[in-house]
């Protein structure tokens, strides 16, 4: 099952896509859609190609073969010149947050606007960037602090403001919840779902976080056996008979997440 | 793209700015310039834009916030998103402060004094803690990492054979060139052997291959060693009861003092190679002829020199390296300065070392 909703407006498209380092094939045919306003879960066992997806999306990684049209563009063979026009209309939260360890958090938040928009005076930037870090969370102390005073939580939270400098139409985040703790994690969720509302966000979102799933995200892909094996909201998964999907969502961990899930959303 | 429709300034009750369009990023300098050029009161008007992101809603936030400015036309999604733009004015510093003045460069003085204090402190008790680690293995040969060892002899040794010979077959030839050069005003080329012979063994053959091995070895050793302090594998390495000295740190040392001797005397080697073939093709003098003059003035202590200066630079080389890599805390950017000052030190420490090592055997009569 990989249908896609009726009324979706399609962000990202990826078509046949296919990666292989040597011998090892990672994605065999691989199709996947990102509606307009959406927030996609991305999931699947450790090795599945999670971050390789992401990486070829983004276009960090050249595919063997298939097609990936960004907002519209073609993203496999596209020269740095014609790249730069999509990189200013999507943000990416890292796993590991890379953020530049020689800047402060603010000045990691700054990059891409100075990059991107030169002529914006040092004051409107640095109060661009002062709020940039309010919105993802952070307290204003750690606007002057280098990335190796923070701590994992803070680093995500650094990255996410880094990543919504530009006011992006489109957000990828890779395992923005791991690492965390379940109340972090929880205030992270939260985060992204705010924004997403606030800011008409799209989002690709990568996790192992149940819990995520449940609370944020509006559709699901799985991957295995190097493809994307279905896309669909939790209940429609839970409608199919995949041994690898049963057991995650309805293994000791996945049961968990859904009861506490309904729960919350009856009180 | 957004257009300005209307900039009134001439009113008496102050000037409205109105565009029209999207008020977003892409217009964000433009528009904070048209704003600031505006005279108070001032009153904008946002009835006419159809696409405003967080950045033009700062501008206008900021605008009210700092000049009483008045927004009309604003729509419920455009209010609600200065509100919340509102709620996250956090003013936050962007680079910490930093005192200035004559006190700082005291306090920068200071600073630089204890920290090369600290620094010569840290490296004693480096010295220490690898003479323990020496001393745990000879009690225990079973801790002895045969592998990790010989693994080191490759890199530090093996694959460093093609640059050394190069570099000190290239230095024997300028050495002899110049050499004749200048012997040759005094109707002395053939002494050219002997300024080859002893210069480049007593000399610059283990200098310069200790140079290398330095710039090859002692700075690869600091970035390992760096880079796995960051990941926290030397911290796995000591929870799980490893020594890291024993484990990363004498392996390195042994290769570096084991593998310097070998490399200088192939250095040696080359360099002669080299002065060889310049007399041979510039001075005519056969390589038969050549290698009976060296062994006539080249004394046997000569090369003991070589051979006991060679395992005490590589010692030195490893420990800078070894120590600096040791040090290297945080984050990634620490790793290229230590290695760096681990390639500066062990150079630094090796001439030293020499002129301490010249003097003494001369004091000795090996002249």
């Amino acid at each position: 099952m990989t249908g896609v909703p009726k009324d979706c407006d399609p962000v990202i498209t990826v078509r046949g896509l296919r990666n292989a380092f040597g011998d090892q094939v990672i994605h065999d045919d691989v199709n996947l859609t990102v509606c307009r306003g959406e927030i996609l879960g991305v999931v699947g066992g450790s090795g599945t190609g999670k971050s390789v997806l992401l990486r070829s999306i983004i276009g960090l990684q050249t595919p063997e073969a298939g097609e990936i049209e960004v907002l519209g563009e073609n993203m496999v063979g596209r020269t740095e010149d014609e790249a730069k026009n999509i990189r200013r209309r999507w943000g990416i939260l890292f796993q590991n947050g890379a953020l530049f360890s020689t800047l402060t958090v603010a000045e990691n938040v700054e990059v891409p606007i100075r990059e991107y928009f030169p002529f914006i005076t040092p004051p409107l930037l640095d109060e661009i960037a002062s709020y940039k870090i309010a919105m993802g969370g952070l307290h204003a102390d750690a606007g002057p602090k280098y990335p190796s005073e923070l701590s994992g939580g803070m680093v995500k939270r650094a990255g996410l403001a880094r990543a919504l400098a530009l006011d992006p139409e489109l957000l990828f985040l890779d395992e923005p919840t791991a690492g965390l703790d379940p109340i972090a994690a929880a205030a992270f969720d939260e985060l992204i779902r705010s924004l997403q509302k606030r800011l008409d966000l799209t989002v690709f979102l990568i996790t192992h976080d149940l819990d995520t799933l449940h609370a944020i995200c509006d559709r699901i892909a799985v991957l295995a056996d190097r493809k994307v094996i279905a896309v669909g909201t939790i209940p429609e998964l839970l409608a199919l008979d995949h041994p690898w999907i049963q057991e995650y969502f309805n293994g000791p961990r996945g049961r968990a997440a859904a009861e506490n899930y309904e729960e919350g959303a009856t009180v | 793209m957004a257009e300005v429709t209307e900039q009134e300034t001439d009113r008496p009750e102050g000037s409205v700015y109105r565009v029209a369009g999207a008020l977003t990023i892409t217009r964000a300098a433009t528009t904070q310039r048209e704003i600031d050029a505006l005279a108070d009161p001032l009153t904008i008007d946002l009835s006419k834009i159809d696409r405003m992101d967080t950045v033009g809603a700062w501008i206008v936030y900021r605008t009210v916030r700092d000049r009483g400015a008045k927004v009309i036309g604003a729509s419920r999604d455009e209010v609600s998103l200065l509100k919340e733009v509102g709620e996250f004015d956090k003013p936050a510093r962007v680079i910490p402060d930093e005192p200035h003045g004559v006190s700082n460069v005291f306090r920068e003085l200071g600073q630089w004094v204890a920290e090369a204090g600290t620094t010569l402190v840290g490296l004693l008790g480096f010295f220490g803690a690898t003479l323990i680690g020496f001393a745990n293995i000879i009690r225990r040969p079973r801790k002895f990492r045969l592998n990790a060892v010989v693994q080191r002899f490759d890199v530090v040794g093996v694959r460093a054979l093609g640059i050394i010979g190069l570099m000190s077959f290239l230095i024997g030839i300028v050495i002899a060139q110049q050499g004749a050069v200048q012997l040759a005003q005094f109707g002395a080329e053939v002494y050219t052997i002997n300024l080859i012979g002893r210069i480049t063994v007593r000399e610059l053959g283990v200098l310069m291959t200790a140079i290398m091995v330095a710039g090859r070895s002692g700075s690869a050793f600091a970035a390992q060693l760096g880079t796995m302090k960051i990941t926290e594998e030397i911290d796995a390495m000591r929870t799980i009861g490893v020594s890291p000295i024993e484990a990363l740190v004498l392996p390195r040392m042994m290769a570096s003092i084991l593998m310097m001797p070998l490399l200088g005397f192939w250095a040696i080697l080359a360099a002669l190679f080299g002065g060889g073939l310049f007399v041979w093709f510039d001075l005519q003098i056969p390589p038969l002829t050549y290698i009976q003059r060296l062994h006539d003035v080249i004394p046997l202590t000569d090369l003991w020199i070589a051979l006991i200066k060679a395992p005490v630079f590589g010692f030195i080389i490893a420990l800078a390296g070894c120590f600096q890599g040791m040090l290297v805390e945080g984050n990634s950017e620490q790793v290229g300065s230590r290695t760096t000052a681990a390639v500066v030190q062990s150079i630094f420490l090796v001439i030293v070392l020499d002129s301490v090592f010249a003097v003494f055997f001369s004091s000795i009569g090996w002249v």
